[in-house]
């Protein structure tokens, strides 16, 4: 149904570092508008079956958006992205956080910052998202506590995970 | 916080290269030597051994020989931890750019962009 639009996910462990690269088939604009405007980061940003709630945003240098993915049954996960950067309509940096419902960010877990950039590839546009933790021991951490909550948990089984990350690279 | 893996960071570090990303590929299928792991790739032996020690020192394969063969072996309980949290990432990320395509198509409806 959908066209089969390239994603990329790349892994730099030693660096704690996720690269995260996706076409989309809107102009750039459009893509830009649904990363920045709360309205729309409600309709897409939480995976399903959990759903996204902002509690608060303002898109600006220094500004936040402060949301919940919430889980079916009601468990509601809270996070604080503090926006570093704005540059319309080419990218933002932001430091993301874990943090309880009236927004204070939780200290004892690590953030990760956010770099995310738009390009143009004719009438589409290419997101990437650069996301780095300070240290692979801030990644570990992280890890920990979500192997705990077990939030993302929807692959089961091991051989779906190797056909996954372990993927042959086809090219270099 | 829980230390879930002593070796996290030689696990990393194996994680990181493409050749030893697609010998755990195919250890994911079951045990094989040496001989036939190296075989798909153009480097020398000594260089594709040196793949062989990393992984092995991560604890992601263990190998055992037999006669003339050393068998690799993925270990699975080592892989899981580092593994399954950065396939759930990547799962995070597909299902939540899937949802923004949805969202691009209702607004491309109402903007009719060629």
């Amino acid at each position: 149904m959908k066209p089969d639009l390239p994603f990329d996910f790349d892994v730099d462990a030693p660096n704690a570092t996720m690269t995260i690269n996706r076409e989309f088939a809107g102009r750039r604009q459009m893509v830009w508008d649904c990363h920045t405007q709360s309205a729309l980061l409600n309709q897409w940003f939480a995976p399903r079956p959990l759903t996204t709630k902002t509690r608060s945003m303002e898109f600006r240098d220094g500004g936040h958006w402060h949301y919940a993915m919430i889980m079916p049954d009601g468990q509601e996960y809270w996070s604080r992205l503090d926006y570093v950067t704005i540059d319309p309509i080419d990218g933002y940096t932001a430091l993301d956080g874990f943090s309880d419902p009236t927004g204070a960010i939780n200290p004892d877990l690590p953030r990760a910052t956010w770099k995310v950039s738009f390009s143009e590839a004719g009438a589409h546009t290419v997101v990437r998202t650069i996301v780095t933790f300070a240290s692979t021991e801030d990644l570990e951490k992280v890890m920990a506590m979500g192997m705990k909550e077990g939030m993302t948990s929807t692959l089961e089984r091991l051989d779906d995970l190797l056909e996954i990350l372990t993927k042959p690279e086809m090219t270099s | 916080m829980e230390n879930y893996s002593p070796a996290l960071d030689s696990m990393f570090h194996a994680l990181a290269d493409p050749t030893r990303r697609a010998v755990l590929h195919r250890l994911g299928q079951g045990p094989a030597s040496i001989g036939d792991l190296a075989e798909p790739y153009p480097m020398g032996l000594p260089s594709f051994l040196k793949h062989i020690n990393t992984l092995e020192q991560s604890g992601l394969i263990a190998t055992q020989k037999v006669g003339r063969v050393r068998t690799c072996t993925l270990n699975r309980a080592n892989l899981a931890a580092a593994e399954r949290w950065f396939a759930e990432q990547r799962t995070l990320w597909s299902d939540r750019y899937d949802n923004l395509d949805t969202l691009l198509t209702i607004l491309n409806g109402d903007d009719h962009e060629a």
